[in-house]
């Protein structure tokens, strides 16, 4: 929402969220933004190569990535199964290297392009009971760092933005009373808001960052300093 | 002989285009980094056009050999492309 308002045109990449995709599209729409659904399995390289093939199609060009996809997956180690960490791996990590090496070239081309990764708190802070959601978080970051290097003499600023506690459905499906502890230790005192992540990604992608690369941008109200 | 001249044309007229350089300082001997101010993404953009254009796939291996527009040919010569 945030992009399409800065008169960005906004694909909507989806897996299994077709209506909440849907909703997003028509929101932007009636904002007199503009958009199109784009759904794909990060996690499928050749269903990424495709879709961004076919953006550079009808667009002949992408300037902005924002890699938000991913699945979280809670557990002690000793009861987390091999096919958790194996789809953490491959939709929140590897999900992310396919999508960043398809518009890689497109971008380099074109001597511009901002990649934003979507990341976590508990990348920097670890969480008993998520070393394989901590692990592919802490992954993306080395990820971002990297590619910043390697793409920055060609215009490309690659950044990362790490929420806390946010109130999405993934924090929903905590239990109040873990939520009471989580937020007993932000010392803004509350959950952030979905809009207060997305601002910060538009900020990045506005000429106002354009000297902003290789950064972990944390939005957690304080949790992590 | 007309086969390999016209390899060796193609081959400068993709680096011209890549590398924003002029004819006369595509000579064979010209090395891409040295001579040419290419960077590594410069000879990595350079290479996947090149792997495009004549269908040939180039390993890291053969990468480390390629230093000038000479060695591109002949790799593009022995892979029989073109």
């Amino acid at each position: 929402m945030k992009l399409a308002d800065a008169g960005i045109f906004v694909y909507i990449n989806y897996l299994k969220q077709e209506a909440a995709a849907e909703q997003t599209l028509a929101e932007i729409k009636s904002a007199g933004g503009m958009g199109a659904l784009c759904p794909f399995d990060v996690a499928d390289r050749v269903a990424v190569i495709g879709a961004v093939a076919d953006i550079l199609l009808d667009q002949g060009r992408i300037d902005i990535l924002v890699n938000s996809a991913g699945v979280v997956k809670s557990g002690l180690i000793a009861r987390t199964k091999e096919a958790d960490w194996d789809s953490l791996v491959d939709t929140n990590l590897k999900g992310i290297f396919n999508c960043c090496q398809a518009v890689s070239r497109p971008m380099i081309k074109q001597r511009w392009g901002r990649i934003v990764n979507v990341t976590s708190v508990v990348a920097e802070t670890g969480n008993a009971g998520q070393v394989a959601y901590a692990a592919v978080k802490a992954g993306i970051l080395g990820l971002t760092k990297s590619l910043a290097r390697e793409l920055g003499s060609r215009n490309i600023c690659v950044n990362a933005v790490s929420p806390g506690l946010i109130e999405t459905d993934m924090v929903a499906a905590l239990t109040d009373q873990k939520k009471e502890q989580i937020r007993s230790q932000i010392p803004l005192g509350r959950a952030g808001k979905p809009d207060e992540v997305a601002g910060v990604i538009a900020f990045l992608v506005s000429p106002q960052a354009d000297y902003i690369t290789g950064q972990v941008i944390r939005i957690n109200g304080g949790l992590y300093m | 002989m007309r086969g390999e001249m016209e390899l060796e044309e193609k081959v400068i007229e993709l680096i011209i285009e890549q590398l924003n350089v002029t004819r006369e300082q595509c000579v064979p001997e010209a090395s891409f980094i040295n001579d040419l101010g290419a960077d590594s993404l410069d000879l990595m953009e350079l290479i996947m056009e090149m792997e495009e254009q004549f269908g040939v796939s180039i390993s890291d291996e053969e990468l480390q050999n390629i230093r000038t527009i000479q060695n591109v040919v002949d790799f593009l010569r022995k892979g029989g492309a073109a």
